[in-house]
């Protein structure tokens, strides 16, 4: 009986297979390497980060977040984020399906080199928290001269 | 509408491909628990707004859609994405027992909240067992 179980249906392992590679061709083909801080796919909560000409921004997809339980920090061009969505499992019920996260969280993400970790701004809205960081004035071209 | 695709969908070369193919949905994480008085659902939909959410029971089908906001200054390029998309689908059949056109539902905080009562009849009973 185990014996079918496990090696029986070979489809359909290969069927999951099938499915993974898919899955890892749609999403996991990232054409840049990895950053060094980087989190595995499916770390909480999911991050995009969008650059523009005058800053960066962060959002972080964390829906029902206590503002006050988040700390946001920018040391250089390290932006960190980390503090804790708990939510309390009710008592006396039964539960069918616990699939939210819950616990704490840490994210870190490298910023490009020109940004100014004094100005940060952050703002929570709809479960998005969106983390803007300008990047420094620019610098005037300054000329070399040759001696 | 535009910028919105750029940091949820890089443009580069590699995956261009995906962009012929319907938009990828993503699948809300829930929490379900079932109670005396009836079946809760949670579902995480971070970025949707009120009027971007759908809640509706055809059949016995419950059908949780919802498109997200992402705020986005013009001329935007995305350096990383771990959500490819903005839109959210869930569904999840029903039984009979379920009071199907009494669902509540609340949206707080990108947190959705449905509760599904059950009928009065469907409700736990205390069955007493008599002795001889």
């Amino acid at each position: 009986m185990f014996e079918s179980l496990f090696s029986g249906d070979r489809r359909l392992l290969d069927e999951f297979r099938r499915m993974e590679q898919q899955m890892d061709e749609m999403f996991g083909r990232w054409p840049w390497p990895a950053g060094i801080r980087s989190s595995a796919r499916g770390a909480y909560p999911p991050i995009n980060v969008g650059a523009t000409a005058d800053g960066v921004d962060i959002y972080l997809f964390a829906a029902g977040l206590d503002p006050k339980a988040v700390d946001i920090s920018v040391q250089q061009n390290l932006l960190t984020v980390s503090g804790s969505r708990k939510i309390p499992a009710k008592e006396g019920v039964d539960y069918y399906r616990q699939e939210r996260y819950s616990g704490e969280f840490r994210r870190v993400v490298t910023l490009p080199d020109d940004v100014d970790p004094d100005r940060v701004e952050a703002r929570y809205r709809d479960g998005i928290l969106q983390i803007t960081v300008k990047r420094r004035e620019a610098t005037k071209p300054r000329r070399i001269e040759i001696k | 509408m535009t910028e919105k695709r750029e940091v949820t969908k890089p443009k580069t070369g590699e995956l261009r491909q995906s962009e012929d193919q319907p938009e990828a949905v993503l699948y809300p994480p829930v929490d379900i628990y079932e109670d005396a008085e009836g079946i809760h659902v949670q579902a995480d939909m971070p970025g949707v707004s009120r009027d971007r959410l759908t809640v509706q029971v055809d059949r016995d089908t419950l059908l949780i859609e919802g498109d997200a906001k992402i705020e986005m200054p013009e001329g935007m390029n995305a350096l990383y994405a771990d959500v490819r998309s903005t839109r959210y689908r869930r569904s999840f059949t029903l039984s009979s027992e379920l009071k199907s056109e009494a669902i509540e539902a609340n949206l707080k905080d990108g947190v959705l909240s449905v509760r599904i009562p059950k009928r009065e009849e469907a409700k736990p009973r205390r069955i007493e067992v008599r002795t001889q």
